[in-house]
């Protein structure tokens, strides 16, 4: 830690937030918030869900732009960029959700790494302070597992890491725990103890859900509504209220009229009914990895079923057997009687599910989602507006009928997941977590809800938790571990079978039992690394670019596809089009209409037919022939022999052929008016030598030359034109989504609260896709001078170097449309629409620019693909090198920076 | 069974709603899609320009006589950029900096030797590597100059009136219009590139938030998603097209279509069933946006070039050809001809149509069996 690090650490607060106010629409996060928070504590922020909790945390980190009011974060003020890019290498905040920050394709060591790269550390260091985290938290035998193959605890572990590779002075955590079971749980805070009593100056920001977890910290802020309701530590808050528990501390902290009808919960004895949930050696195999093995259950009508056991252990999979959405690899699963059959529409309809992941659409309103449902259970319309009002009430979802779940906290969309899966008033629910992140008032609703549900109406409840005051209110729990379930019984028998006084302690001892809680506690004294505290780079730094590269690089390697799609597509691509486009108009097909049926009329006729360019159709009958053939397009030109040709011609008077185009596609009429004025003309001579017996004495002569191409091949024209194309859709393409896919995915935090510049961001996520790019530019020119023989004349110095800043052009071009958009979708229609016009139509592949007008001879003018086409032209047909063609280099080199400042200039580096 | 069909119908119904609702809530996608059926396509046809138009030319005039100025004010806009006059040396120069796609030689003493009958030859250099302007170019001005020399030769001796006389007369598009076609083709084009994207892109986006797997634990079938997302987005691209042939191309840039809109509307409609059952084919193989990205230039690129609408059909080889029947666009490029500048009906088309249906119902199915297989496997 550095000095001023300890000096601000004891010296005063570590947090002050003066008249703080923050609003989404309608909603106030933070209506007016004064508070000072004290340096070097255990902060713990709790209240309900959607009052401001997060908000704030994201506030105070600088990953969201303040709106009016102070924020001062060790020292100076959030609302200062300078101070922020200072104080950013000191701060560490881990968001809302189950490894939203990290890199799913990347492994536990090289998510750390990059974090640790980012902030400048060494190499050596780097490995020393990985090492010692993940002795620490227990993942050092996973530090090569992909990060998305994680459990949800683990996962946390690994962003708790990342989160303290650089020895934060503030941790900002935002409900870390929130769906991780018991013992991760447990062992995520024993380490977060190791790490303060290893650095007692740094000061720690955590919001939970737990009010249990929240006993441990030492000093709380109860939030609601946007604003502060008490401060000090748990005692102090108990004693204030006169409660017995912290839970109850808050609910009489709350005003009166949001305290409203919170009752201890009562449970009314079960009635059970037949079984409807049946389960026999259900097997779930993914590969040679079973996730599931030979499970059994039966659960009876009316019960309320839970499901517990540690993250990954195959509860989800075995839910999804349950319902059908996956087809077990061995045994069998019947609901209501019913083998389950992903077909069997008339079971789903009595079936209600509610996935762990939000699965409803983010972009509809709430209002919208229940109606869709209630379409497709095809409620009718009086009644489904009966029951959306009705739920919209006892969900509590009113006031957010017409907000959109997207900008919505986790609490309120588990309340309307919950409220669409019961739409329909199903026989049996399924719940994967459903209150996991949801507040404790919220819970309580929540299992009234489900209680009723269960008692009132006989509905069968099948539902997983990680929170035990909800297991005990159960009727029976079976108890999961590793594929396969180790009990399961009512939780009071359970716990009486481990002699436990608290079903966590039961659970964790059959865990413990079935080898469950690994050694995975590193030894506390070996603790966290000496502090020491990297540099706050301010200015611009190649290394943490470099980290950005190398990261991206990876991805990329971990996706074979995407690879294989742009090196192998390309060069089909270059296979398919290079013989494809084709100028040389050939075989156009044509009739001839003779009226005349003469020997003269039919030698005319015969010159035409011996041409390469026409291939000649049956003739024409008459003139309603030719208007049908030619309206259907069967012909490109028709030739009419007027009667009397023959006699004319021999008397010497003059005559009329006509020939009637096609125009409706005027390339090619026109090409046939060029040739047929060819063909025509050498008749004449002919008719002309055979008649005077000597050829006619021209005027004069048109040499014409045909340089660089001289046989007129079509491909090797083509095919330098066709390289610089492939170089712009695909780079642009792969780039395109690099920045909007990380906002769709939320690892642009990372850019938010991390000291990387823009410039450091796009740059670093650029370089690898230009090598790629230029990788695929050498296979593109072997293949063109190998295959296609296409002979190359030129620099080729001078065509690498074009190339280069050519695909830095264009993977910038790719980023800036990712910079612009917000959906992925949105980046793949613009850039798609953003290459293919510009560089088909208005960069001279089919007209020279030249010769374009109005938007798109501007646009020919600039776009780089008209530059490097000129390049790639000049340097292979022509002889050409630097000297000659340093005037089309030099806009590509213009266009570099202004690409690259253009997406800086539009990237935020916070959050609204 | 009715009731079956009752539900399909009514949940595909809802789920396409839904779509528009996605799409309304998209500004950045919205704006993609207006501006791709107006100011892009406006932009492209005007700025293609006609047959031959502004062919850049220099002359090298080592005659300096009057015959050889007569020949340099022939060639003049709109067909040639006003001819610049370069010195033998610069010529090589300009050529290879891309400057002048022709450069024509009038050697000295030109015109005293037309004037004596001693059939002189001017040189014409073309830059073979500009295709499109390559050969109608120097036809033109083969044409130009002989016109120009005959004018001025017939002031000494007469010419001999050639025995027959070729006329020419140009059907659909009288003028060869390059505005017109280039915004048939502009428009066809988008029609491709939405129809793909609009559907595939919508597809993965609900695989990747876990919306697709919600929808498939509740009475909903593959069938039902990937028909509403046909109907629906072939109804957005079907409006935008329709619109843009009306406003755009017909009243900005002036294109007499001669056929009907209503039935070019309807090949539009079942090429977009097929396109966007390619787009949902597409989105079951790849496994990430991104890749689908990468699938979709690597498919649009042959789609858009290869299909008719930049080069003649015809004149393509035998095994592109092949290739590209297998594909709807091909059958829908000679189908937009037909009708918009042919002005053919029903009964000339209907081959064609047939074809973009059968071809669709194809992509549809093998999406169909796509779907239904990775679901299972899908991660959520």
């Amino acid at each position: 830690m550095s000095a001023t690090g300890a000096a601000g650490a004891s010296a005063g607060p570590v947090v002050r937030l003066a008249g703080l106010r923050h609003r989404y629409g309608d909603t106030l996060a933070a209506d007016g918030v004064d508070l000072e928070l004290p340096a070097g504590r255990m902060v713990g922020f709790i209240g309900p869900d959607g009052v401001g909790k997060s908000s704030w945390l994201g506030l105070i980190a600088g990953a969201r732009q303040i709106q009016a009011g102070t924020v001062e974060v060790l020292g100076g003020s959030m609302a200062d960029a300078r101070h922020r890019r200072a104080v950013c290498p000191r701060i560490a905040y881990m968001p809302q959700g189950l490894g939203r920050n990290l890199y799913p394709t990347l492994s536990v060591f090289e998510n750390i790494d990059f974090f640790g790269r980012l902030f400048g550390q060494s190499r050596a260091e780097r490995e020393r302070r990985i090492a010692e985290l993940l002795a620490a938290t227990g993942l050092s035998e996973f530090a090569d597992r992909p990060a998305q193959k994680l459990s949800g605890g683990m996962k946390q572990k690994l962003g708790l890491c990342c989160s303290l590779v650089h020895d934060p002075d503030l941790l900002i955590l935002d409900e870390p725990t929130t769906g991780v079971d018991p013992l991760s749980r447990r062992q995520f805070w024993e380490l977060i103890a190791r790490i303060r009593a290893n650095r007692p100056g740094m000061s720690v920001l955590v919001a939970t859900a737990y009010m249990e977890e929240a006993e441990r910290y030492d000093w709380l802020v109860a939030v609601d509504a946007g604003r502060v309701l008490a401060t000090g530590s748990p005692a102090e808050l108990k004693a204030r209220t006169g409660a017995d528990s912290l839970e109850e501390a808050f609910l009489a902290l709350l005003p009166e009229e949001r305290r409203d009808d919170h009752t201890p919960l009562t449970i009314p004895p079960l009635t059970a009914g037949d079984v409807v949930i049946q389960a026999r050696g259900l097997q779930m195999r993914f590969g040679d990895f079973t996730a599931v093995d030979d499970v059994i259950l039966d659960v009876r009508r009316g019960e309320i079923f839970g499901f517990l056991g540690s993250n990954g252990c195959g509860k989800s999979t075995t839910m999804k057997m349950l319902t059908g959405l996956l087809p077990p690899t061995r045994g069998e699963a019947r609901l209501l009687g019913e083998v389950l059959d992903a077909r069997n529409i008339a079971t789903r309809r009595r079936v209600g599910y509610m996935s762990q992941s939000f699965s409803l659409y983010g972009e509809l309103t709430v209002r919208r989602n229940l109606e869709l449902h209630a379409h497709l259970f095809d409620l009718p319309a009086d009644k489904a507006a009966a029951r959306i009002a009705e739920l919209a009430r006892r969900f509590d979802l009113a006031p957010v009928m017409d907000a959109r779940p997207d900008a919505l906290p986790l609490g309120i969309r588990q309340r309307l997941q919950l409220a669409v899966a019961v739409l329909h008033g199903p026989d049996v629910l399924i719940l994967d977590e459903p209150t996991s992140g949801v507040d404790p008032v919220a819970r309580d609703h929540f299992w009234q809800l489900i209680i009723d549900l269960s008692r009132k109406e006989g509905v069968t409840i099948f539902i997983t938790t990680h929170f035990m005051n909800e297991a005990q209110r159960c009727d029976r729990i079976s108890l999961m571990h590793a594929g396969r379930i180790l009990a399961s019984d009512a939780p009071d028998v359970l716990m009486k079978q481990r002699g436990a006084a608290m079903l966590e302690e039961a659970f964790i001892a059959y865990l413990e039992e079935a080898g469950g809680a690994r050694q995975e506690e590193g030894s506390a004294a070996t603790g966290m690394p000496p502090p020491a505290h990297a540099p706050a780079g301010t200015g611009f730094s190649l290394a943490r670019l470099l980290s950005f590269s190398r990261r991206e690089a990876t991805e990329l390697r971990r996706d074979p596809i995407r690879l294989t799609l742009a090196l192998l597509g390309s060069m089909i691509l270059m296979l398919v089009m290079g013989y494809g486009i084709n100028m040389d108009v050939e075989d156009l097909r044509y009739a001839v209409l003779d009226h005349d049926q003469s020997i003269a009329s039919r030698e005319y006729t015969l010159n035409i037919s011996g041409s390469r360019y026409f291939s000649e159709a049956p003739p024409l009958a008459s003139h309603g022939d030719m208007d049908a053939r030619m309206q259907a397009g069967k012909l490109a030109v028709a030739i009419e022999i007027p009667p009397g040709f023959g006699r004319d011609l021999a008397r010497g008077r003059t005559t009329q052929v006509s020939m009637w185009l096609d125009g409706s596609m005027p390339l090619r009429a026109d090409i046939a008016r060029a040739y047929l004025a060819g063909v025509h003309g050498q008749i004449l001579t002919e008719t002309a030598t055979r008649l005077t017996g000597s050829a006619p004495a021209g005027l004069a002569g048109i040499e014409v030359r045909y340089r660089y191409n001289p046989e007129l091949r079509s491909l090797v024209s083509m095919v330098p034109l066709v390289i610089p194309l492939l170089l712009v859709f695909i780079p642009s393409m792969l780039t395109a989504l690099g920045v909007v896919r990380e906002k769709e995915l939320g690892s642009i935090l990372n850019v938010y609260t991390t000291p990387v510049t823009k410039v450091e961001f796009l740059i670093g996520k650029q370089l690898p896709y230009i090598a790629l790019s230029m990788f695929n530019f050498v296979l593109l020119f072997i293949l063109a001078v190998t295959l296609f023989q296409v002979p190359f004349k030129g620099s080729f110095a001078t065509l690498a170097l074009g190339a280069l800043l050519y695909v830095t052009a264009t993977t910038g071009l790719g980023l800036l449309v990712s910079t612009m958009t917000s959906s992925q979708v949105a980046a793949i229609a613009g850039t798609s629409i953003g290459t293919l016009l510009p560089a088909i139509q208005f960069s001279g592949l089919m007209d020279p620019v030249s010769s374009l007008e109005g938007a798109g001879a501007a646009i020919g003018a600039v776009y780089p693909t008209a530059h490097f086409l000129t390049l790639s032209g000049g340097t292979f047909s022509k002889a050409l090198g630097f000297a000659d063609l340093g005037g089309s280099l030099l806009p590509l080199l213009l266009a570099v920076p202004v690409l690259t400042v253009a997406s800086a200039l539009l990237l935020k580096k916070q959050a609204r | 069974m009715s009731n079956g069909a009752r539900d399909l119908l009514r949940n595909t119904w809802h789920l396409g709603l839904k779509e528009f609702s996605s799409l309304a809530g998209d500004m950045a996608l919205m704006f993609i899609i207006v501006f791709m059926f107006s100011a892009s396509i406006y932009a492209d046809a005007r700025a293609r320009p006609e047959t031959l138009h502004r062919a850049s030319i220099a002359v090298v005039d080592e005659d300096g006589s009057q015959l050889s100025s007569r020949i340099i004010a022939a060639l003049h806009p709109p067909q040639f950029i006003t001819p610049e006059m370069v010195s033998l040396d610069d010529m090589d120069r300009g050529m290879d900096a891309g400057r002048h796609t022709f450069v024509l030689d009038i050697p000295p003493g030109f015109q005293r030797d037309v004037l004596a009958g001693r059939a002189p030859a001017l040189q014409l250099n073309v830059d073979a590597t500009r295709q499109s302007q390559a050969q109608t170019g120097a036809g033109y001005i083969q044409s130009i100059v002989g016109e120009e020399i005959r004018a001025f030769a017939q002031r000494s001796r007469p010419a001999a009136v050639p025995p027959v006389e070729l006329v020419q007369r140009t059907l659909f598009n009288p003028n060869l219009s390059n505005a017109w076609f280039s915004a048939v083709t502009a428009i066809i084009n988008n029609v491709t590139m939405l129809g793909i994207l609009l559907t595939g892109a919508a597809l993965i986006r609900e695989r990747e938030h876990g919306t697709i797997e919600h929808l498939l634990v509740m009475p909903v079938t593959p069938l039902e998603i990937m028909l509403s997302k046909v109907w629906s987005m072939g109804v957005v691209v079907l409006l935008a097209s329709s619109f843009s042939l009306q406003v755009v191309v017909k009243g900005i840039i002036g294109a007499q279509v001669a056929g009907s809109a209503v039935l070019f509307g309807l090949c539009t409609f079942l090429y977009l069933f097929a396109a966007s059952s390619i787009g949902i084919f597409m989105g079951t193989v790849a496994r990430s946006m991104p890749q689908f990205g990468l699938m979709a230039i690597l498919v649009l690129l042959p789609l858009q070039i290869l299909s008719g609408a930049m080069t003649p059909f015809e004149s393509m080889p035998g095994i592109i050809q092949a290739l590209m029947s297998l594909l709807p666009t091909t059958h829908y490029v000679a189908l937009a001809q037909a009708v918009l500048f042919r002005g053919a009906g029903l009964a000339l088309i209907w081959p064609q149509l047939a074809m973009v249906a059968v071809i669709g119902t194809v992509f549809f199915a093998l999406a169909h069996h796509r779907l239904r297989q990775t679901i299972g496997t899908m991660q959520s």
